[in-house]
C-alpha cells in the first residue's frame, strides 16, 4: 500500500487487465497471471486522473491517505 | 563558457588592447627561463577557471628566475575554490600608477549591453563599490546602434584621466565593446585595467565568458585560436551531484535535480530555474549556508522528489531543510509533498519534529497541505514570498546552530527548533508583526 494513496482494483469485474495498463499514466496497474493487480510501488504515484475508474467504475477506487 | 587569463587576452590582442608582455609555461623550468626573457622580474600568474585568484595566492612577482621557478612550482600544485591549476602566465611586471576596471555584460531588464567602468579596479572593486556605488559609472547600449563614440567618450570621461590616456581609454571601450558583440560574451571584463606610470593604458587581467548557446557559431573560430569548449564546472562533480544526477536520469518527466554541492547546513528542495536561483541567491543575502542547489519543475515523479530529498536530507552537514516552490514551478504541490514527506519517513525522521520552512503554491495545494498537516508540518501558502521563506529559513538554521553551541547535541537542537518555529513569535520576529499575521491567518 501507497503511504498516501491506496489503489484497489477487483480484477473479477475490471476484465480487460490491459486496458487499465494501458490507461494509467504513472504504472499502477500491472497484470499477473492474466489478471489485473495494483503495483505497491507506484502507488504513490497516483495522480487522480480518474481514468481507472472511468474506464471501470465498479472495479476500481482509490482512497486518499490524508 | 568561461576561458581562462590567457585565452581571454588572445582575444583582447585580437582586438588590439594593449597588454603586458606574457608567456604562457606549464612547467617551473620554463617559467624560470621566461622571467629572464622578460628582463629578469615578472608576475606568476595562476591560469584557473575562477576568481579571486590574487588573494588566494595565485598571483606572485618573481624577482628572478629561481624565485619563478619556485612560485611556479607551487602554484602550479594549488587548487582555487576546488579548480586545478593548468599552467601559469609569466606577465611583465607593470609600473602600475593606477588600478581601473572594464567591463562589458549584459542587463537582463534592459535587454541591452551595459559596460561598467570605475577608477576602483583590482582585487577589491567588490568591497569598494559596495561601500560607494558612486564609484562606477554605467553605460547601455541599443543593439541598433550599438557602439558610439560619443558614449565610450562619456565612459572615459568619467574617470577624468590626463588627455592621452583618455583618448587610450575610449579606444579600449571600443575594442572591449566590438569584441564583446562579436563573440557572443556575457561578460567582458578587464580587471585591472592598469594605467601605468608613463601614462598608458594596459589590460593586467581579462576574464570572458561566452554565452553557451552561442557555441554553435562561436565554437569553430575559437578552435581555430586553440580554445576549446569545456564543461561550465571543470571540477568533478561531487558523489551527491553524481547521485542526484542519476536520480533525475531515472525518469524522463519533470526535473528533480541538477544539484550542486554547497557543503552548507541548510537542505535545499526549491522549485523551478528562475525560482531556484531567485531563492538561492536570497539565502546567500540572508547570510545563510546552504548545503545545495537544486531544481524541481515540471512534474516530477513523486519517486524523483523522494529521491532528491532523501539525497539532500542524509547529506552530511544538513541541519535543516527548506522546501521552496512557486506558483510556476508547474509542480503539483501535493506531488512534491508526498516526495518529501515519504523520504523522511524512510529515514526515519519525524516530520513534526524536524527543523522545516515548507512554502509550497500552486496546482493541488490544498492536497499538499493536507499532507503537511497530517505529518505536522508547519507550511505556508502564496502568502509567504519565496524570499522570506528563504529568510525563515536562514533564521531556522541559526536557531539550531545557536542551540548547539550551547552544548546540545544536534538531536536536541533540532527538536527544540522544529517547534519554536512553528510559534507565531518566530515568524513575528524573522519578519515582522504585519507579515506574521498576514501569512498566518488561517493557516
Ligand atoms: N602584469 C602585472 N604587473 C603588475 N601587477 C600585476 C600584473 N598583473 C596583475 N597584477 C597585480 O595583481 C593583482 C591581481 O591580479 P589579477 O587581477 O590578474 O588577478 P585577480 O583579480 O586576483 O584574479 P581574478 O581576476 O581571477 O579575481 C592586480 O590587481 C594587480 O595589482
Ligand atoms: S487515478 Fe489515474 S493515476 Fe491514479 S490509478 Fe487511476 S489511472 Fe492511475
Ligand atoms: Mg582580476
Amino acid at each position: 500500500m501507497g503511504v498516501f494513496v491506496k489503489v484497489e482494483v477487483n480484477p473479477e469485474k475490471c476484465k480487460e487487465a490491459e486496458k487499465l495498463v494501458e490507461i494509467c499514466p504513472v504504472d499502477i496497474f500491472a497484470v499477473k497471471d492474466g489478471k489485473v493487480v495494483v503495483v505497491e510501488e507506484n502507488e504513490d504515484e497516483c495522480t487522480f486522473c480518474n481514468l481507472c475508474v472511468q474506464y471501470c467504475p465498479e472495479g476500481v477506487k482509490y482512497t486518499k491517505l490524508y | 563558457m568561461r576561458l581562462y587569463e590567457y585565452e581571454s587576452k588572445m582575444l583582447l590582442e585580437k582586438y588590439g588592447i594593449p597588454l603586458p608582455k606574457r608567456i604562457l609555461v606549464k612547467t617551473p623550468e620554463e617559467a624560470a627561463k621566461a622571467v629572464e626573457e622578460l628582463g629578469g622580474k615578472a608576475v606568476i600568474k595562476a591560469q584557473v577557471l575562477t576568481g579571486g585568484r590574487g588573494k588566494a595566492g595565485g598571483i606572485k612577482i618573481a624577482n628572478s628566475p629561481e624565485e619563478a621557478k619556485k612560485l611556479t612550482e607551487e602554484i602550479l600544485k594549488m587548487k582555487i575554490n576546488d579548480f586545478p591549476v593548468v599552467a601559469v602566465l609569466v606577465e611583465e611586471l607593470l609600473n602600475i600608477d593606477k588600478e581601473l576596471f572594464l567591463a562589458c555584460t549584459y542587463d537582463e531588464v534592459a535587454k541591452q549591453r551595459i559596460m561598467l567602468i570605475s577608477d576602483a579596479g583590482g582585487v577589491d572593486i567588490n568591497e569598494v563599490v559596495e561601500k560607494d556605488p558612486s564609484r562606477v559609472y554605467r553605460e547601455w547600449f541599443n543593439p541598433f546602434y550599438g557602439m558610439m563614440a560619443f558614449k565610450a567618450k562619456k565612459m572615459a570621461d568619467f574617470l577624468k584621466l590626463p588627455k592621452d590616456a583618455d583618448r587610450a581609454l575610449q579606444s579600449v571601450i571600443m575594442r572591449l565593446y566590438n569584441l564583446a558583440v562579436d563573440y557572443d560574451t556575457t561578460l567582458a571584463e578587464i580587471n585591472p585595467l592598469v594605467l601605468t606610470k608613463d601614462g598608458k593604458i594596459v589590460a593586467a587581467d581579462a576574464h570572458i565568458e561566452i554565452e553557451d548557446d552561442a557555441m554553435y557559431r562561436q565554437q569553430q573560430r575559437l578552435e581555430g585560436m586553440g580554445i576549446h569548449d569545456r564543461p561550465s564546472t571543470p571540477r568533478e562533480p561531487t558523489e551527491f551531484e553524481k547521485l542526484a544526477e542519476e536520480n533525475d536520469m531515472s525518469d524522463h518527466r519533470g526535473v528533480a535535480g541538477r544539484a550542486i554541492d554547497f557543503g552548507g547546513s541548510l537542505g535545499c528542495i526549491i522549485g523551478a530555474g528562475g525560482g531556484s536561483l531567485t531563492t538561492f541567491d536570497a539565502i546567500l543575502r540572508y547570510g545563510g549556508n546552504p548545503a545545495n542547489y537544486c531544481e524541481v519543475g515540471g512534474n516530477p515523479p513523486v519517486k524523483k522528489v523522494y529521491g532528491l530529498a532523501k539525497l539532500v536530507l542524509s547529506k552530511p552537514g544538513v541541519k535543516g531543510l527548506l522546501v521552496c516552490h512557486n506558483v510556476y514551478s508547474n509542480s503539483r504541490v501535493d506531488l512534491v509533498a508526498r516526495g518529501v514527506i515519504k523520504a523522511m519517513l524512510d529515514l526515519g525522521i519525524n516530520p513534526a519534529e524536524y527543523p522545516v520552512v515548507y512554502r509550497g503554491a500552486g496546482a493541488f495545494e490544498e492536497d499538499g497541505y493536507a499532507i503537511l498537516r497530517k505529518y505536522g508540518v508547519r507550511y505556508y501558502d502564496r502568502r509567504l514570498g519565496m524570499d522570506q521563506a528563504a529568510k525563515l529559513a536562514v533564521e531556522m538554521l541559526k536557531l539550531i546552530e545557536e542551540k548547539e553551541k550551547e552544548g546540545k547535541s544536534l538531536e536536541e537542537a533540532q527538536k527544540e527548533v522544529a517547534q519554536y518555529i512553528k510559534t507565531e513569535e518566530f515568524v513575528k520576529k524573522v519578519l515582522g508583526e504585519e507579515v506574521a499575521k498576514k501569512v498566518l491567518e488561517g493557516l
